[in-house]
């Protein structure tokens, strides 16, 4: 990603937030004309993009309600997990949301017309006096104001004893994938998703770091994997929070479908799916954590889960941090930049000043010591448009879009980034 | 420094200790210090996390493995009940590992050594304050997330029966390990244990009882390096917790700091079934 630009900052007007409001999934449609977001409130907000380039709302509707599972005694959160969209097929849009528990299939339709002249009633719906109608007439469309209507198609509910982590749509079917044995519970599925381009290949991601991909050819379960991605940890190594730290939080496959990205606590790896025994790329999100892991530990800051994302052509790769900083890293030429996603830095058509963390003493004035991250502000998802160099930063209650100062509709063979001097 | 003073061998009797193997000693019982808090803190999350909302399956699996591997390691090192062993040059803990963890991801820049606080002071079986070093009390915490704050917690938690399932779960395992010489068996004992641990817990209303009946009972106990396990294993897995049962758990253990093994508690379980049933007045 090139320079940055605020382009649309979709935030609250209010600093002041409710903890429904936060954002809890970002998601680009297909062709990029539409964003949705969901919201620990249940809410799905879908924006459009503007001929101008600016997204703005489009639709709004409630996905999800608090539940109650009396057997258990627990309440059902109504955050919405993940949203997914369809391929388009129609002129209405399908997609899919969901919370811990239950999966619904939405459809988004625009009505712009409506029919005119009916026989029975008349034009405020109520009936009409039959002694009064003498002649037949044919009810005719005529433009009216936009209306979006989103309407549920299916509702897939408790598929899962355990809460949904995870969801990806297949042309054929939607695979939801379940731990066999519950009793000796030592390691969870985090995240799954299938191939771009090959539709009978699963990739799914555990907690205690490794990736495997499935082909369900051969296997329809996936109890057997096809090839397993891990990366051999140096025993010298190890601490108590290894693990934990190497949970994979997110995997992505890239757009040309021969990579892997995923992100643990960490870092981010891309792995070539021809060679599984290491990742081909590693990048260091945060490594200045590595010391505070068991504060990070007490605080469950260690438990967040950050996602990651690919641009259009695959030669960056983006994901998000503490303090409401993400980070790009650019590939091809090896540099990476942090970059800072708030009320009190982004302005309209100001490009993002580059940040820097550092561990000792203070380089530069704009530095920010390690010791004053806000682990509170963090940036856990971010969605890069499929085509364009447009990203969606969700932090907490507050959606930003950034596009490239430079070449918003246009693709840069290698892009460069503007980034700080190496540390 | 650190490398330099772990390397060393400790010497055998307390008096003769060399300065070097003095610093190693040190370093040891801090770090089994800082093993033993994380173990606790470990302990309290998976009993924290059941609020009103089902807990993440992956954070409770990634803790639950963290108490196993804790778990394994004291039962290697043999430090499974009193620290101070460390002291004696009985020499349980391989130098490489307690370089290895980086004495639990302390920075190597501070030589300084950590704030000790005790772990569990019994006097009021209210407090716990987290071993920690200066680089960890450095970072800011969420102030807005409920587990942050142990201390005023820990008392309740001591007294409330959801600790029940912990120990159930800590004193199978810890009887599994003492029986199982083989590394490999106790790490496929555990998991079922593991998941009693955490697929077993009831949320049930705290007594408030055993308050008075622990102050009494831990009032001559010497609390310097007291160990969470060795009291988890000797209360025994009973449903309720009352003054009747405190007492017939913890005589064993406190004559005889060994691990309580699972036939006993099987046995004492019956006897309390029956003082109960006298109590009750059946």
């Amino acid at each position: 990603m090139l320079s940055p630009v605020l382009c649309s900052d979709l935030a609250a007007l209010e600093p002041e937030y409710t903890e429904a409001d936060v954002i809890s999934t970002v998601e680009f449609s297909p062709t990029g004309e539409f964003l949705a977001t969901g919201d620990k409130g249940g809410r799905v907000v879908i924006f459009q993009r503007e001929p101008q380039g600016e997204y703005n709302v489009y639709s709004t509707f409630q996905s999800h309600e608090p539940e109650f599972d009396y057997l258990k005694s627990l309440e059902i959160e109504e955050k919405i997990n993940k949203i997914r969209w369809l391929p388009p097929h129609n002129p209405a849009h399908f997609l899919l949301s969901t919370n811990d528990k239950t999966i619904k299939l939405w459809r988004v339709s625009e009505r712009d017309k409506r029919a005119e002249g009916y026989n029975l009633r008349d034009e405020e719906g109520r009936m009409k006096d039959l002694s009064t109608v003498t002649t037949l007439q044919v009810p005719v469309l005529r433009p009216m104001d936009l209306l979006v209507e989103a309407s549920p198609r299916r509702v897939f509910a408790n598929a899962h004893a355990y809460h949904i982590n995870s969801i990806s749509v297949n042309s054929d079917y939607i695979v939801d994938l379940k731990p066999e044995n519950m009793e000796e519970l030592s390691e969870v599925i985090t995240v799954a998703e299938f191939h771009p381009l090959h539709c009978h290949l699963l990739a799914f991601s555990s907690s205690t770091g490794t990736t495997r991909l499935c082909d369900m050819r051969a296997r329809a379960l996936c109890d057997q994997h096809a090839k397993l991605f891990e990366e051999a940890v140096d025993p010298m190594r190890r601490s108590f929070f290894s693990e934990i730290v190497s949970s994979v939080s997110d995997v992505k496959f890239s757009h040309s479908g021969r990579y892997l990205l995923t992100r643990d606590y960490l870092t981010a790896k891309v792995w070539d799916l021809n060679m599984e025994n290491k990742p081909v790329e590693t990048y260091q999100v945060h490594d200045y954590l590595r010391t505070k892991l068991c504060s990070l530990y007490e605080s469950d800051s260690i438990f967040d889960k950050f996602e990651c994302a690919w641009n259009g052509t695959d030669s960056v790769i983006m994901t998000g941090a503490y303090n409401n900083y993400f980070r790009m890293f650019d590939r091809a030429s090896r540099r990476d930049v942090t970059l800072e996603a708030s009320r009190e830095v982004c302005k309209r058509r100001a490009v993002l000043q580059p940040r820097r963390v550092c561990v000792g003493k203070k380089r530069k004035e704009t530095d920010v010591s390690v010791d004053s991250l806000d682990f509170r502000k963090k940036i856990l998802h971010t969605a890069w448009h499929p085509k364009e160099n447009i990203i969606a930063i969700a932090a907490s209650n507050n959606l930003y879009i950034f596009q490239d100062r430079l070449a918003p509709n246009g693709h840069h063979n290698t892009p460069e980034i503007q980034s700080a001097p190496p540390k | 420094m650190f490398s330099k003073g772990t390397k060393r061998k400790f010497s055998d009797g307390g008096e003769d200790l060399s300065e070097d193997g003095l610093l190693g000693a040190r370093v040891a019982s801090s770090y089994s210090l800082q093993r033993q808090s994380l173990l606790d803190m470990s302990l309290i999350k998976l009993q924290l996390c059941h609020m009103l909302v089902e807990p993440n399956l992956c954070r409770s699996v990634l803790i639950a493995n963290t108490v196993r591997q804790i778990q394994e390691e004291m039962t290697h090192d043999g430090s499974w009940h009193v620290v101070t062993e460390a002291f004696c040059g009985a020499s349980h803990s391989p130098s490489e590992r307690l370089v290895a963890t980086e004495v639990l991801c302390r920075s190597r820049e501070t030589d300084a050594e950590p704030k000790l606080f005790s772990v569990i002071s019994y006097e009021g079986c209210h407090e716990e304050e987290v071993v920690a070093d200066e680089t960890l009390c450095s970072v800011s915490v969420s102030g807005t997330d409920s587990n942050v704050c142990l201390a005023g917690r820990m008392g309740r938690v001591w007294e409330k029966r959801e600790l029940n399932g912990i120990e159930r779960g800590e004193e199978a395992l810890s009887g599994d390990d003492e029986e199982i010489d083989n590394e490999d068996e106790a790490s496929t004992e555990a998991p079922k244990t593991i998941g009693q641990v955490f697929g077993t817990f009831e949320i049930k209303n705290g007594s408030t009882g055993p308050d008075s009946a622990l102050e009494e009972l831990f009032s001559d106990v010497d609390t310097s390096y007291y160990d969470l396990d060795t009291m988890l294993t000797g209360i025994q897995s009973t449903p309720k917790m009352g003054p009747y049962d405190l007492l017939d758990g913890l005589a064993p253990s406190h004559s005889s700091p060994s691990v309580v093994a699972a036939p006993t508690c099987r046995s004492d379980l019956n006897e309390l079934d029956h003082i109960m049933e006298i109590i009750v007045g059946s």
